[in-house]
């Protein structure tokens, strides 16, 4: 026991250096699994509040790039105005719908809510963008995040109380999945952590046929982004020799570099969807 | 007691200028410029050996609290800490420097060479720690050596800017204190 004891104090420096070295890692690893760490509840209180400060100031330097966005975005919805639309032709006979359900009304499946960014990194291999939205405003985990003008930018991994927590499209472990708007095959969307405007599209097969410029989307087979949000477009095809699938790298058509404003997209059926998943994955 | 004093202020101011001016900073993908970790280089010789290590773990810390990822900064600088009081001794050639003067420095460590190559180790140390344990998944070498060796050279850059901006001024004390 004395030894034991004696064997501490000798090398009480390097054992210290080792606890906090193997803490520092179990943090890391434990934090890339489950993103509801204490750390995010309470850290972030404190840093999400200095970093609002931070963005209020520094949104000044950044009104005339905000103000051109949403000039366009304003376009866009002005081209999407009902009275644009023409009545369709009424010479078709009137045929009886046999059907009970009311088939013209829609419903609403996904809302639309804005934030404004707190504090954004594209620098480093995993980057996180933080809004100042969270619980109080119904914030969840699992939501996609888009840019005024409709780009794909992230989805939410940690809500608390005052801020949310987006892991964006430029992080080791951001897999979303995308599909080839011409030809229709999915792949799942990845960054390699180098560039921050390439992107990496994996998982196509080689049957596909893929030209340079060829347009990216969201597959909406999660219940984070609905179809046909865009991500980016193609700049080259690698043809991977080990396996029978592309590697597509991507210019991603968000910039992430100036993000000011961004849009959550709520997902009615998302609560439901998520259930029924944890059901079939509990029963298995 | 002026000593802590000044150490917590400095802590601060360079949490801050890290955090709000070199974070927003972004020259290039491989050009990450650090150079928080100057508080640990800067502080004074005769610190507890676990204190140091404890400073390290709190100031990398802080810094992850500000980028939403806790563990990276804090393992580096843990690293640095740990490794500090080594090279300290490795260098100084002059009997009893660390008694004469407080912290290390061109003046203290007798010369322009032995503090550079102080500063350049340990900034090498902290990057390539730092960008091995990001890039863990990625087992890009070639990548990861460029970026570490490009990002040593502006953070060693940024501390001879702050050297000379931020004079240092180190009074030598006399023994019969």
């Amino acid at each position: 026991m004395r030894n034991i004891f004696l064997f501490i104090r000798q090398h009480f420096n390097l054992l210290l250096f080792l606890f906090l070295q193997i803490f520092s890692i179990y943090l890391i690893v434990s934090y890339s699994k489950y993103h509801n760490a204490v750390f995010a509840e309470s850290f972030n209180e404190v840093t999400g509040k200095i970093n609002s400060r931070y963005s209020n100031i520094n949104q000044y330097f950044h009104l005339k790039k905000m103000n051109d966005s949403l000039i366009r975005v304003n376009e866009n919805l002005y081209n999407k105005l009902k009275s644009n639309y023409s009545i369709p032709d009424s010479v078709i006979p009137l045929q009886i719908d046999s059907l009970k359900l009311d088939s013209f009304s829609t419903f609403k499946k996904y809302s639309y809510q804005s934030a404004r960014v707190v504090s954004n990194s594209v620098s480093s291999q995993i980057n996180y963008i933080v809004l100042d939205k969270g619980k109080k405003d119904n914030l969840k985990e699992g939501m996609g995040i888009i840019d005024p003008l409709g780009n794909a930018v992230g989805i939410i991994v940690s809500v608390n109380q005052d801020y949310a927590i987006v892991m964006s499209l430029l992080h080791k472990d951001s897999h979303i999945s995308g599909k080839l708007y011409k030809t229709g095959e999915t792949g799942t969307m990845l960054w390699d952590g180098q560039d921050p405007e390439t992107l990496i599209m994996s998982g196509v097969p080689k049957s596909a046929k893929i030209a340079k410029g060829d347009m990216i989307i969201t597959s909406g087979f999660s219940t984070a982004f609905p179809l046909g949000i865009k991500i980016g477009s193609v700049t080259k095809v690698y043809n991977e020799k080990a396996n029978n699938n592309f590697k597509i790298y991507c210019k991603s058509a968000t910039n992430f570099n100036n993000l000011t404003y961004v849009y959550i997209i709520q997902n009615k059926d998302q609560d439901g969807v998520t259930a029924m998943l944890e059901k079939v994955k509990g029963q298995q | 007691m002026t000593g802590v004093f000044k150490n917590i202020i400095r802590f601060l101011i360079i949490v801050f200028f890290q955090v709000f001016v070199l974070d927003k900073i972004i020259l290039h993908q491989m050009l990450t410029p650090y150079l928080y970790f100057i508080f640990i280089l800067w502080l004074p010789f005769k610190i507890n050996r676990s204190m140091l290590m404890l400073l390290g773990f709190l100031l990398g810390y802080t810094i992850d609290g500000f980028r939403y990822q806790p563990g990276f900064h804090a393992a580096a600088c843990v690293l640095i800490a740990y490794i500090r009081p080594f090279i300290i001794n490795l260098l100084i050639s002059q009997q009893g420097a660390e008694s004469n003067y407080n912290e290390p420095s061109i003046k203290s460590m007798g010369g322009v060479t032995p503090y550079f190559f102080y500063i350049g180790i340990l900034v090498l140390i902290h990057n390539a720690w730092l960008f091995l344990l990001e890039s863990w998944q990625f087992a890009d070498v070639g990548y990861f050596f460029i970026k570490t060796l490009l990002s040593s050279v502006l953070s060693f850059m940024l501390i001879l800017v702050t050297e000379l901006l931020f004079s240092r001024n180190q009074k030598f004390k006399t023994n019969t204190v």
